[in-house]
């Protein structure tokens, strides 16, 4: 009986071994092939030949787009064939992390900016010094977000930020000139006179999720806060401005629950008169059938306040075979030349990190002035060298925000708690 | 693990928890070997029939590891060990034991959400059991359309969710929502439902009531069919009052199903995220956060993921509804032997 049961054992033992081996073997044939199709790639097109992944977060864009058009053609360039995947953006840190963890990371990683400092933190990319990317020509402000000590990880592909659209009928109706909106008074005044004229005053996105900490950074920065000390009373003072918009009835409850595109769908419903909103909407601001104009978001005593750079740094991360940044560099140069940043910021609507480009861009769509002169106040979420300690900022602010936005908490109260929270966290 | 059971499996030395079961049809397996007969046939037989059987149940064994096991483990060990990006990717996060459990413990955040994952399913639970009981109840006298309509009332299970909850956000929305709307035209104010800490709460559990009293009433629906209608012509002669009824014949007749549906409700319920996710992200400002939602947040709802006290709390949820398996088990055995 006993050697039955050794017997019986040693079957079981042995089909799983099979099946586990079959498994295995699958997955090594596979991979096996792939390096052959590699291999023969690269005899095909002669010296320094091959497939190069590039990731992105662009999947509203397919093979027939501009976009992956430029990509096909970059690879043309460097004389290498290109391989392109895009990822919802909320996907794509985790899916580059464990791409790294795995030791299958893209050759090129396009990603949004302040991801940049949390991958770098984590090894997963390569400076621009040892890939040799020229970074000279980048405004320095937008450059910042991927900057980490005194190293470089990256290099912008087109930056976008905030401003204020205006509805021109509601604010004519409520005899509210948008060019006497210089500061945050005068904002409240216009915001006063609109709702007494009985139309609804300002949307933006206060919701619980990076996305509202984005939105309310302008006024944060413009109040003349720093991130590194929440409840400064420039900061309570900035909660505070949306706290009141919100219990005067300026701005609707909704706003606590809104992400930037409900946000726009209020805007765009003709009853409001202002909206916080970026670059991004401006194909769907002339669909909307009303007028509207653009001011950039004031600082509290007058001037533009610096919004946060949106927009997403091209990465080259580590690979195992130091060869492979020849053709990834040239990649990566192909997107972000002075030659090529047009096509590509055109590409993506997005605005140029460079000067020359973006002087050009204004002069091709008067309309994009407002948005370059956005971009060059802006500042990177991680600059101020804070890095992958923004996050851990970040979630404390917009738990405060929430708390002051829904009554639950007076600004300082919430701002107070959320300090302490974050320095806990920074520790 | 019900699948052992219904396998020939072997007897292995331990492992299964159904091994009464398995090495009893074992010994049936074996007792004509025993018997007698030339050994060499006996075994020749035998071992074909034990090929067999593990080429039955390696399938299944290769399923649970690769899809149960491996995961459970590996969220186990996520809670451990002290991850950050860097460690995570290089794979050598030191082992922290109960840190991260340690860490979640004393977070501000935890006894909120607990709380809250208390009251989300106990009144959520509450409700569709009640609700669902007594459309079932209702159903089952058979009327006219009463197919038709029991149709209808399944449409909130089949719909997405992505799209229920999305509904119910865009009615539930205090500014253009068709629910204040509604309160509005007959003179009521207006209630901030998913932008007010005191009604966040409210507003997703009434949205999971809406959509977990289907599966109440399907379950429950099936268990009164099988209530023979002898008995209840027996009450009715006895004089039963049709409430005396309800709870004096059905009530405790559907006791064992009523059981079973609580406990799926409650794993349900428990680990309900996208509800609460697509309407409120858990806000305002942690009011309507729950353990699950919680956990995701830790985990993916940051660009600086927190995965290790993120899995803590996604293990806390395990255990917590292993728990309440483990005291439906043991009620179901009592009853059994009673």
């Amino acid at each position: 009986m006993k050697s039955l049961d050794k017997g019986r054992r040693a079957a079981g033992l042995g089909l799983v071994v099979l099946v586990v081996a079959g498994g295995l073997t699958a997955c090594s044939g596979s991979s096996g092939s792939d390096a052959g199709a590699v291999a023969s790639a690269g005899t095909d097109q002669a010296a320094g030949g091959g497939t190069y992944t590039i990731w992105d977060p662009y999947p509203q864009f397919d093979d027939s787009s501009d976009w992956v058009k430029l990509l096909t053609q970059c690879g043309t360039q460097a004389g290498v064939t290109v391989k392109r995947t895009g990822y919802d953006t909320t996907d794509l840190t985790n899916k580059a992390l464990l791409a790294a963890q795995q030791g299958n990371s893209p050759d090129v990683l396009i990603v949004d900016n302040p991801v940049v400092s949390t991958l770098a933190e984590a090894g997963v990319l390569t400076t621009t010094d040892e890939t040799k990317i020229d970074t000279s020509a980048v405004s320095p402000n937008l450059l910042a977000a991927g900057q980490l000590g005194s190293k470089t990880y990256g290099i912008p592909i087109g930056a976008n930020t905030l401003a204020l659209y205006y509805n021109k009928e509601v604010l004519k109706k409520a005899g509210v000139d948008a060019d006497s909106v210089k500061d945050w008074a005068s904002l409240t005044a216009a915001l006063e006179k609109v709702k007494a004229a009985g139309k609804k005053g300002i949307t933006f996105s206060g919701i619980g999720t990076e996305e509202g900490s984005f939105q309310f950074l302008p006024w944060f920065w413009g109040s003349g806060a720093n991130l590194t000390k929440l409840d400064s009373p420039e900061g309570v003072a900035a909660l505070s401005l949306w706290a009141d918009w919100v219990k005067k009835g300026y701005a609707p409850t909704s706003v606590i629950n809104n992400t930037q595109t409900t946000s726009w769908q209020e805007f765009a419903t003709g009853d409001f008169a202002f909206s916080e909103n970026g670059t991004w909407q401006l194909a769907n601001a002339k669909k909307t059938g009303f007028d509207y104009g653009i001011i950039p978001i004031p600082a509290k005593d007058g001037g533009t306040a610096p919004a946060p750079t949106g927009g997403e740094f091209v990465t080259m991360p580590v690979q195992k075979d130091a060869a492979r940044y020849v053709a990834s560099q040239k990649l990566v140069t192909c997107l972000t030349s002075t030659g090529n940043s047009l096509t590509t910021t055109t590409t993506l609507s997005y605005i140029a990190p460079t000067e020359d480009v973006q002087t050009k861009q204004v002069e091709q769509n008067a309309e994009l002035k407002v948005w370059v002169e956005a971009v060059k106040a802006a500042k990177g979420r991680t600059s101020d060298n804070l890095g992958t300690k923004y996050p851990k900022i970040s979630e404390p602010m917009w738990k405060a925000m929430q708390a002051a936005l829904s009554g639950s908490q007076p600004p300082q109260e919430a701002l107070t708690a959320a300090q302490a929270t974050a320095a806990s966290a920074i520790q | 693990m019900k699948h052992a059971t219904q396998t020939p499996a072997p007897p292995t030395e331990g492992g299964w928890r159904e091994g009464a079961t398995a090495s009893r049809a074992g010994s049936a397996h074996r007792a004509p070997a025993r018997r007698g007969g030339p050994g060499q046939w006996a075994t020749g037989r035998w071992a074909t029939g034990q090929w067999a059987a593990w080429a039955f149940l390696v399938p299944v064994v290769v399923y649970l590891l690769a899809f149960y096991v491996y995961p459970l483990y590996r969220n186990v060990d996520l809670s451990l060990r002290n991850y950050t990006v860097r460690s995570f990717v290089q794979g050598d996060a030191p082992f922290t034991g109960f840190a991260n459990y340690a860490k979640v413990f004393a977070d501000a955040t935890f006894a909120p959400a607990l709380w809250h994952t208390i009251v989300f399913t106990v009144v959520s639970l509450a409700f569709q059991f009640t609700i669902g009981l007594a459309l079932a109840v209702f159903f089952s006298r058979n009327f006219r359309l009463s197919a038709t309509l029991r149709a209808l009332f399944l449409v909130p299970w089949l719909l997405p969710l992505i799209v229920s909850s999305s509904t119910w956000s865009w009615m539930l929305n205090s500014e253009s929502g068709v629910v204040n709307a509604a309160l509005t035209a007959v003179g009521t104010d207006p209630v901030n439902w998913l932008t007010s800490p005191d009604w966040s709460l409210w507003s997703v559990t009434i949205a999971n009531i809406w959509i977990g009293i289907p599966f109440n009433l399907v379950v429950l629906y099936s268990g009164l069919q099988a209530i023979p209608t002898h008995i209840y012509e027996a009450a009715a002669l006895d004089g039963a009052t049709p409430w005396q009824r309800f709870w004096r014949v059905t009530f405790p007749l559907l006791r064992p199903v009523s059981a079973i549906t609580l406990l799926l409700g409650l794993v349900y319920t428990l680990k309900v995220f996208d509800i609460i996710w697509i309407m409120t992200k858990g806000g305002p400002s942690d009011a309507s956060t729950t353990l699950a939602t919680w956990s995701y947040r830790l985990g993916f709802g940051n660009m600086l993921p927190s995965f290790g006290p993120g899995a803590a709390v996604g293990n806390l949820l395990i255990v917590i509804a292993l728990v309440f398996g483990l005291v439906y088990i043991r009620t179901q055995r009592r009853q059994g032997a009673a």
